[in-house]
């Protein structure tokens, strides 16, 4: 029992796809780019959430955007808009769909989709600059990563 | 929507004043050995009329330190390299008996033709500085090959293009170039990779942001081969698009690919008005 709880947890923290998931080319995008479920079925950890924002092998959020409560990693990037707030005016829905595909919501944006696996012009294997061994990529985020990037997002709120 | 209108600020703040934006180009003159004053800002050139304003060097987007390293022969690390290609400019190599110099003579007769490369040939094809050295070391001096991103052919494209250096770039997009040209062209605008990002998402919609540590540029190559502190050597415009597109999470085009010929034509034509600045410093 123990073991196996400790390689649920191995699993979890690797970022592995889950049986629970919504798969990438399933998600359910709204006309405005809107996510409503819950691509994990688990609630999103806001303390994981600052972990992958804030990783260059992760999310690396902050190489574009600038975060006031995340200055204790630094250079923060200026190709995006200041996140500071957004919890005041974006809903998680809405959050979800701009961090799993942002160009659902904006048309051309220059933001990576972090949950999308099929596609691309020359997808690459990881960062080699060799051809992809596999036709579906792995996503950058794992189901639950986007949850907890959306978790930690509706937590900066200036009101 | 607010995506789009704050990337639009951004390039109206850049376009409206140095200094204006945090991370904007600087207002710094460039001049070499404090007597050549090179064209580092200038008007963009007319397929550009849609994009730019202003077509801007990549130095102004680096660190004081950085760029004083440019700006007088004695700092720059990359003069070491081309002290190399004056030496291997008079060594006889090959079947042939040849140097550079037996041909060529003097080096300073190359002026000039930096600011025209790439450009097509009598047989059609779009060439490069290093498909010249190349053809000049195979078919004339029936010697061996040098590897593209190498340093002895680095250092003598440096070399060669110095002979230029302050003058302006002028590459044809026109005529026999155009449908190269519009192949680089299409390339540039082509989000790559697992990112979807084309040059264009980072050098001309972010030019003079900052993408975390990293001082966005408009991408320009008139500083090529250029030394590059990070790597401590020249580094080939091939070289830094292979980089590029493998940063996008993508399958990159080879060096000497003729893909990456036609990009070159178009980035290089991005840049025509500005001088040659090889060899130039950067990070």
């Amino acid at each position: 029992m123990k073991i196996t709880m400790i390689a649920l947890a191995a699993v979890m923290a690797a970022g592995a796809a889950q049986a629970d998931d919504v798969a990438p080319g399933d998600v359910q995008f709204d006309e405005y780019g809107a996510v409503a479920a819950s691509l994990s079925g688990t609630d999103g950890d806001p303390a994981n959430g600052i972990k992958i924002m804030t990783s260059r092998a992760k999310g690396n959020c902050i190489a574009c955007h600038e975060v006031t409560a995340l200055q204790d990693t630094p250079f923060h990037g200026e190709v995006g808009p200041v996140l500071d707030g957004i919890g005041d005016y974006r809903s998680a829905e809405e959050l979800r769909g701009i961090v799993a595909n942002a160009k659902m919501t904006f048309e051309g944006s220059v933001m990576p989709a972090f949950y999308k696996t099929s596609g691309f012009i020359r997808p690459g294997n990881a960062y080699t600059g060799k051809a992809a061994k596999e036709e579906e990529l792995t996503p950058i985020l794992s189901a639950q990563e986007i949850e907890d990037v959306v978790a930690y997002l509706l937590t900066l709120k200036e009101s | 929507m607010r995506f789009k209108a704050m990337t639009a600020i951004a390039g109206l703040l850049i376009a409206a004043g140095p200094m204006a934006f945090a991370g904007g180009a600087d207002d710094d003159t460039l001049i070499i050995n404090g007597e050549i004053e090179m064209i580092s800002k200038t008007a963009a050139p007319a397929h550009l009329d849609d994009v730019f304003d202003e077509i801007v060097s990549g130095w102004h987007f680096r660190t004081d330190e950085t760029q004083a390293l440019e700006i007088d022969d004695f700092d720059n690390p990359a003069m070491l390299f081309v002290d190399q290609a004056i030496d291997a400019y008079d060594v006889v190599e090959g079947e042939a008996g040849e140097s550079c110099a037996s041909c060529h003579e003097g080096v300073e007769n190359f002026a000039g033709l930096a600011t025209a490369m790439p450009k097509v040939d009598a047989d059609g094809k779009l060439v490069v500085m290093e498909d010249l050295i190349n053809e000049c070391r195979t078919e004339r001096m029936q010697a061996d090959e040098w590897k593209w991103s190498g340093n002895d052919m680095q250092s003598m494209a440096a070399l060669i293009s110095l002979q230029s250096r302050g003058m302006p770039m002028d590459v044809a997009i026109d005529g026999d170039a155009a449908p190269y040209w519009e192949q680089g062209k299409e390339m540039y605008y082509t989000r790559y990779g697992q990112l979807e990002l084309s040059c264009a998402n980072c050098h001309e919609q972010n030019y003079g942001n900052y993408i975390r540590a990293d001082h966005l540029s408009q991408g320009q190559t008139n500083g090529f081969p250029t030394y590059r502190l990070k790597q401590a050597k020249l580094i080939s415009k091939h070289n830094r698009f292979r980089g590029c597109i493998r940063d996008t999470r993508a399958e990159t085009f080879a060096e000497g690919s003729d893909e990456f010929r036609a990009l070159e034509l178009y980035v290089a034509s991005r840049g025509n008005g500005l001088s040659v600045e090889t060899p130039a410093v950067r990070q």
